[in-house]
C-alpha cells in the first residue's frame, strides 16, 4: 500500500512550520514519528496534499526539568520518554504509560506530540496526561497559548489544536512524596492499542486519600476523568472494598462504542476492572 | 510529481537518490538500492517483517517515508555479517533452528540486535516483550527466543564485539 501523492516539505523551525501551514491552509498536515498519519494515508483514509516533516526541528526535542515540572519536546519518541531517567524519577506514571504503547519499532517512531495531537481514542497518553494534568504549549501566527489536558481532547480525533498551530512541549507537573501512580491496559491482541487503558494518581497523607485522579482510555470516543470515582476515594483509606465500591462508578455514565472486536458493554465492564486494579495498585506504591 | 533528494547510508555505504515522498522506506530500500533481505509481511505495521536499524533502533521501514530517513544511518540485514563472518544473531538463529521458512527472520534479527545493545543480558520474558512487534507464521517462537539467548551469550563471551550494524 502506497500513499496518495503529496509534496514534501521539511520546516527546519516551529516559526517556519507555521508560515508553511499558513500559506498551505487545510491541504497540508505536520508530519511528526508518521505512525498515525503513515497508515492513515496508506489506506487513503487520509490524503493531505502536502507534508511538512518536522523531523528536523530540533527545537521540538528534548527533556528537561523546569520550576516543579518536566517539559517534553514534542518530538521527543515514546521510547525516549519510557527510558529516560529523569521521567522514570519525576513522573513514573508517564514512563509507564510509554512503555507500554504499541511495540519496541512503534516506541521507536512515534512522538508524544504526535500522540497527543492525533487523539487516537484508543491511545494510552491521552489518559496519562489527563491524569497528570498536563499542559500542552502550542505554538501559532498568533503567539503561543497553553492548554490544559482537560480542554484538549475535544472530540473522536479532534483536539483544541487550531489548524495553524504546532504542539511545542508538554509540561507534566513532577509526582511528589506520598503520591502513588499506575497505568495498566488491555492492549489489543492485534494493533497493541487500548481496548482499554486506565491512568492513576493519588495522593495519601496519613493513610488517607487527599487527592485522586483517575482517566480512562480506549473506552469511548475520547479519553476522560472518572470525577465519580475520584471523588468517591478522597477523605477514605486506599482499602480494597474501598476501592471496589469507587470502582464500580467507573462505568457510570461512560460514554462506550462496540468496534469489531469489543462491545461496548464489555468495555464498560473493563472500566470497572482496570479501574480497581490501577487504583489498587498506586495505593500499594503510596503506602511505599 | 517532482523528487525530493535524500541520501542516507545504509550499511555503511551512502546513497543520495530522488525520490518521490510517497516512497516507502522499504521500496527504497528493496527496489531503489536491490536489498530484498528487508521483507514486505502485512505492509500495515504490525509484522515487523520489514523492520530495519535507523540510527541504531528498530523500526518497520513500511511505516516511514524515505525522505524521513534523510541523514540517518540504516541497517539491513545484508548489513549485519562482516567480512564473509556471520553475526553473532545470525550465527544463533542458524545453531538454535531460529528460522523455518524465513521470511520474519531479517526482521526478527534486526529487532533483537536492538534488544541486545540496550540490554546484553536479556531474561526469557524481556526478550518476548522486545520481539511483540514481529510475528512469525512457523516457529512457535520457543527457538527464535533461544536463538536470542544464544547470541547474547556469544556476544558476551566476546568481549568488545560490535553489538551491531554497519
Ligand atoms: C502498529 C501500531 C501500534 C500502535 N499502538 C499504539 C498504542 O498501543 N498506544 C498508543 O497510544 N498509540 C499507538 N500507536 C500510535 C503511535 O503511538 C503514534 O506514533 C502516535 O499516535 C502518533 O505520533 P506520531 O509522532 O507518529 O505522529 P504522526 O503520525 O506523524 O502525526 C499524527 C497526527 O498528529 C499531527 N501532529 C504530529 N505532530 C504534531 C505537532 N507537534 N503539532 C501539531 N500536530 C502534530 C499530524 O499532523 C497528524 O495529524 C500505534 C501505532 C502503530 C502503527
Ligand atoms: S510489512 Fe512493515 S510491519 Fe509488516
Ligand atoms: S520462520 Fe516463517 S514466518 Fe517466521
Amino acid at each position: 500500500m502506497i500513499p496518495a501523492t503529496f509534496e514534501y516539505v521539511r520546516a527546519r523551525s516551529v516559526r517556519e512550520a507555521i508560515s508553511l501551514l499558513q500559506q498551505h491552509g487545510g491541504r497540508a498536515k505536520l508530519l511528526a514519528g508518521g505512525h498515525s498519519l503513515l497508515p492513515l494515508m496508506k489506506l487513503r483514509l487520509s490524503q493531505p496534499e502536502m507534508l511538512i516533516d518536522l523531523g528536523p526541528v530540533d527545537e521540538l526535542r528534548g527533556i528537561r526539568e523546569e520550576g516543579g515540572s518536566l517539559v517534553i519536546g514534542a518530538l521527543t519518541t515514546h521510547d525516549e520518554v519510557a527510558n529516560s531517567p529523569l521521567v522514570r524519577e519525576r513522573v513514573p506514571l508517564l514512563a509507564e504509560c510509554a512503555s507500554q504503547i504499541g511495540d519496541v519499532q512503534v516506541r521507536n517512531r512515534g512522538t508524544i506530540g504526535g500522540n497527543l495531537a492525533h487523539a487516537d481514542p484508543a491511545a494510552d497518553y491521552p489518559a496519562a496526561a489527563l491524569a497528570l494534568e498536563a499542559q500542552l504549549e502550542c505554538e501559532g501566527p498568533a503567539g503561543s497559548r497553553t492548554v490544559p489536558a482537560s480542554q484538549w481532547f475535544v472530540d473522536l480525533l479532534t483536539t483544541a489544536l487550531g489548524p495553524d498551530e504546532v504542539l511545542c512541549r508538554v509540561r507534566v507537573p513532577v509526582q511528589t512524596k506520598g503520591q502513588g501512580w499506575s497505568y495498566i491496559k488491555l492492549p489489543h491482541p492485534a494493533s497493541g492499542y487500548s481496548l482499554l487503558g486506565v491512568a492513576c494518581l493519588v495522593t495519601v497523607d496519613g493513610g488517607v486519600c487527599r487527592d485522586a485522579r483517575v482517566a480512562v482510555t480506549g473506552a469511548g470516543p475520547k479519553a476522560v476523568r472518572l470525577t465519580k470515582v475520584e471523588q468517591a476515594l478522597v477523605g477514605k483509606r486506599l482499602e480494597e472494598a474501598t476501592v471496589a465500591e469507587a470502582a464500580r462508578l467507573a462505568s457510570d455514565g461512560l460514554e462506550a462504542s462496540d468496534d469489531l472486536y469489543a462491545s461496548a458493554e464489555y468495555k464498560r465492564h473493563l472500566a470497572v476492572v482496570y479501574t480497581k486494579r490501577a487504583l489498587l495498585r498506586a495505593a500499594e506504591r503510596a503506602a511505599g | 510529481m517532482t523528487g525530493v533528494r535524500v541520501s542516507m547510508t545504509v550499511n555503511g555505504v551512502e546513497y543520495t537518490r530522488d525520490v518521490e515522498p510517497r516512497t516507502l522506506l522499504v521500496y527504497f530500500l528493496r527496489e531503489h538500492l536491490g536489498l530484498t533481505g528487508t521483507h514486505v509481511g502485512c505492509d500495515t505495521s504490525t509484522c515487523g517483517a520489514c523492520t530495519v536499524l535507523m540510527d541504531g533502533k528498530a523500526v518497520k521501514s513500511c511505516t516511514v517515508l524515505a525522505v524521513q530517513a534523510e541523514g540517518a544511518r540504516i541497517t539491513t540485514v545484508e548489513g549485519l555479517a562482516r567480512d564473509g563472518e556471520l553475526h553473532p544473531i545470525q550465527q544463533a538463529f542458524w545453531d538454535e533452528h531460529g528460522l523455518q521458512c524465513g521470511f520474519c527472520t531479517p526482521g526478527m534479527m534486526l529487532a533483537a540486535v536492538d534488544l541486545l545493545q540496550r540490554n546484553p543480558n536479556p531474561t526469557e520474558d524481556e526478550i518476548r516483550h522486545a520481539l511483540e512487534g514481529n510475528l512469525c507464521r512457523c516457529t512457535g517462537y520457543q527457538h527464535i527466543v533461544n536463538a536470542v539467548k544464544a547470541a547474547s551469550r556469544i556476544m558476551g563471551a566476546a568481549v568488545g564485539a560490535p553489538a551491531g550494524g554497519e
